[in-house]
């Protein structure tokens, strides 16, 4: 006879020593998006970043369209354009101070670009000459990374070696809502807690993976409920709202470089474009969801609230658009230029010191380019 | 520099010692894995570390592999020289994306800009009674990535020189330790530890005319012993340890190969898209004039590493080796 089987002798007791290791409730999100812009708390915020984060965003948003255009003339293979995430990220990456990091997903070229990178430098992996054009030390920006969610534990490293050497820089890392499925974004946020990694982890949730919608791709309340799980604290805030992403955002660096852990931010956007020129977003969604976006649109919030405080006039507006126009301009003259490319570069990078067997191989290439110079053999038609 | 045996030593212990040497050399070198910190590794081969370098050098992470190898992309980014335990062959299956999409082409993606000093070590291979997923050979999928370089050690002298290498290397190395030799041993002088040559140098370990055994890893002591028992038969082996599978010295393999005129490559992975297939490609490419027979494949069945108790019949032994032996007399078949 077992103990279950004696009447009476077993008395269920909790498993031993068993306690919470903390009050979940500090870490869960607001129920709402949190928003600066049109409520009391824009009173609060710095004119002078407002009228920066305007420019920005006007420069962002004439960055996509010009990148869209290209694609169309041939110039570029491909362009996720983040045309209605623009707030996302341009105030994201504003929050960083120069010595961090941002590890970009490859819908992040405006956040590249605003932590200074060479707005052509930064199109060179759509373009195709190269897979990563910029030098990543020089802006401390790592390769945009096309499979999803791979390039989030690279920040907890990167942030855990940079806390080991004394230095109080913060990793910012991106990725989409699909991205969220992936198990590096969970194998990343679980490092980043345990390690107590000065991470921030943001999540633009633009409603699509591709043609999925939110609803097939998470069972979650909110993607930052997400962040209970690992204990770190999970916000949620308006993504259209540069004012209140760049608050947040702020908040979370501050955090992690007084060495308070990492943070996932749930920023609530949406793309108003289909998700690269490939994709036809007519087949997914519905032309009045599209539209009731466009009227929370990242640029206009944030122009209403400068014209309607004064903060901005329309000779401010001019310029600011002259401005876009220009970058533009010098985009679509520098696109049109000719690479330069030299296919021996496909040699020179594979290891350290160039095998025997790439020597060989380089060798060949460098044959045939040679007798492609010096036009067909007059020879070969009679050889064969 | 000659080495004085004071007492033997096993491989698992050169390879301990290799990264206490690496680690008090160089402060920027990082043990980071699953159990390698206070455990000291499920094999110990990381005992110790964590007591006398401190838990930030030699750290326990989450039992997660892609987040094991996809941090220590970033601790290499930031400048540190990370070397990850990867437990078992199969467990390393999760990290192959972070290795194959990121680790191995860092430095090709940035044009140089940003190679990954990254050692993963993986003990790799049977023999050993392991339970399902504790025994594949897994080195033709390391193989097929570029940016990566593969190497495995057979002796006691090479692992702590290779492992050296391997850590001092500024690309990314796939270090696969044959768990079955972990505990030979041979007389290795731990105080006094040599050098071996650079990664991608095969090493002739035993010279014949008759044909040549082409191996590495576990299997080397095998060919050895086969070696030894054909001299019965009147054969005269030689046998190539290639110590480094990327790059792979074809130098050394096809200068054995024109001595000898037969070849013979030994390997425990499965022989269909294996590693034999491409070496015996290359030594026909080079050498199809001093053949005198077909380059053969002594390998493991092309199944999923079978259960322990049936294993001794997979891995190739040295009766299946002196049986391939026997094939090389080709022209008196006819």
């Amino acid at each position: 006879m077992t103990v279950l089987e004696q009447r009476g002798a077993y008395r269920p007791s909790p498993p031993p020593a068993w306690q919470p290791r903390m009050d979940p409730a500090p870490l869960l999100p607001d129920a709402e998006p949190y928003r600066v812009l049109g409520t009391e708390a824009a009173a609060g915020a710095d004119p002078d970043l407002l009228r920066r984060l305007h420019a920005q965003l006007v420069r962002g948003r004439r960055y996509n369209t010009q990148a869209t255009a290209l694609t169309k003339q041939g110039r570029l293979a491909v362009y996720p354009s983040s045309t209605g995430q623009e707030a996302c990220e341009i105030a994201a990456a504003l929050a960083l101070e120069e010595r961090d990091w941002l590890f970009p997903s490859y819908r992040d070229t405006l956040a590249v670009v605003a932590r200074g990178v060479d707005p052509v430098e930064a199109l060179t992996l759509l373009r195709g000459d190269w897979h990563t054009g910029y030098d990543p030390y020089a802006h401390r920006v790592a390769p945009l990374s096309t499979p999803l969610a791979t390039q989030l534990p690279h920040a907890v490293g990167l942030a855990h070696a940079a806390r080991l050497k004394g230095d109080d820089v913060v990793a910012l890392a991106m990725v989409g809502d699909g991205g969220t499925s992936e198990g590096d974004f969970h194998e990343a946020l679980n490092f980043a807690a345990v390690w107590q990694a000065p991470v921030v982890f943001l999540v633009q949730n633009n409603g699509f993976a591709i043609s999925v919608p939110l609803a097939k791709q998470t069972a979650a309340p909110s993607l930052a409920h997400k962040a209970v799980g690992y204990g770190m604290p999970g916000r949620l805030v308006d993504g259209n709202d540069a004012a209140a992403v760049h608050e947040v955002l702020t908040d979370a660096v501050r955090h992690a470089r007084a060495g308070g852990g990492p943070t996932l931010i749930e920023a609530v956007t949406y793309r108003i474009d289909a998700h690269t020129n490939a994709d036809d977003a007519t087949r997914y969604r519905g032309d009045a969801e599209v539209e009731a976006w466009r009227a929370h649109d990242p640029v206009r919030l944030l122009e209403t609230e400068l014209t309607e405080r004064g903060l901005i006039d329309a000779a401010g507006l001019e310029a600011v658009r002259g401005d876009a126009e220009a970058m533009a301009a010098d985009l679509r003259a520098r696109m049109n230029q000719d690479p330069g490319l030299d296919p021996m570069d496909l040699f020179d990078h594979v290891y350290a010191e160039t095998t025997a067997q790439l020597r060989e191989q380089r060798d060949l290439l460098r044959a045939e380019l040679a007798a492609e110079q010096d036009g067909p053999d007059p020879q070969e038609g009679d050889r064969r | 520099m000659t080495t004085v045996a004071v007492k033997p030593a096993t491989m698992a212990q050169a390879l301990t010692r290799a990264m206490r040497d690496a680690m008090a050399a160089d402060p920027a070198v990082h043990v980071l894995g699953e159990d390698v910190g206070t455990l000291g590794g499920v094999f110990r081969v990381t005992d110790g570390l964590a007591k006398e370098f401190g838990e930030d050098r030699c750290t326990d992470t989450p039992l997660a592999e892609a987040g094991i190898l996809g941090a220590a992309v970033g601790m290499a980014m930031y400048g540190l020289r990370p070397v990850v335990e990867m437990q078992f062959d199969a467990f390393a299956y999760p990290a192959f994306e972070q290795l194959v999409s990121h680790v191995s082409r860092m430095r090709n993606r940035t044009r140089g800009r940003m190679p990954l000093p990254i050692t993963v070590r993986i003990p790799y291979g049977g023999g050993i009674g392991g339970v399902e997923h504790h025994s594949d050979s897994s080195e033709a999928y390391y193989m097929a990535t570029p940016g990566l370089h593969v190497v495995t050690p057979a002796t006691v002298a090479d692992a702590y020189g290779l492992l050296r290498r391997a850590i001092a290397s500024d690309d990314p190395v796939v270090f696969l330790e044959p768990k079955r030799l972990y505990w030979s041993k041979n007389t290795w002088n731990p105080e006094e530890p040599a050098e071996v040559e650079p990664i991608g140098r095969a090493v002739v370990r035993r010279t014949g005319r008759s044909a040549t055994l082409i191996t590495y890893g576990p299997s080397v002591p095998v060919c050895l012993e086969a070696a030894e028992a054909a001299r019965a038969e009147g054969w005269d082996l030689e046998v190539v340890d290639l110590r480094s599978l990327v790059p792979f010295d074809d130098e050394t393999v096809c200068a054995s190969v024109r001595r000898t005129g037969r070849a013979v490559v030994v390997h425990e992975s499965t022989g269909f898209g294996g590693p034999g297939g491409e070496i015996a490609a290359r030594i026909t490419e080079r050498c199809f004039h001093h053949l005198e027979a077909p380059v053969l494949r002594v390998a493991g069945f092309d199944l999923p590493y079978p259960p322990p108790m049936l294993e001794r019949h997979h891995l190739p032994g040295v009766d299946r080796v002196l049986d391939a032996v026997a094939r090389l007399q080709w022209e008196a078949e006819g």
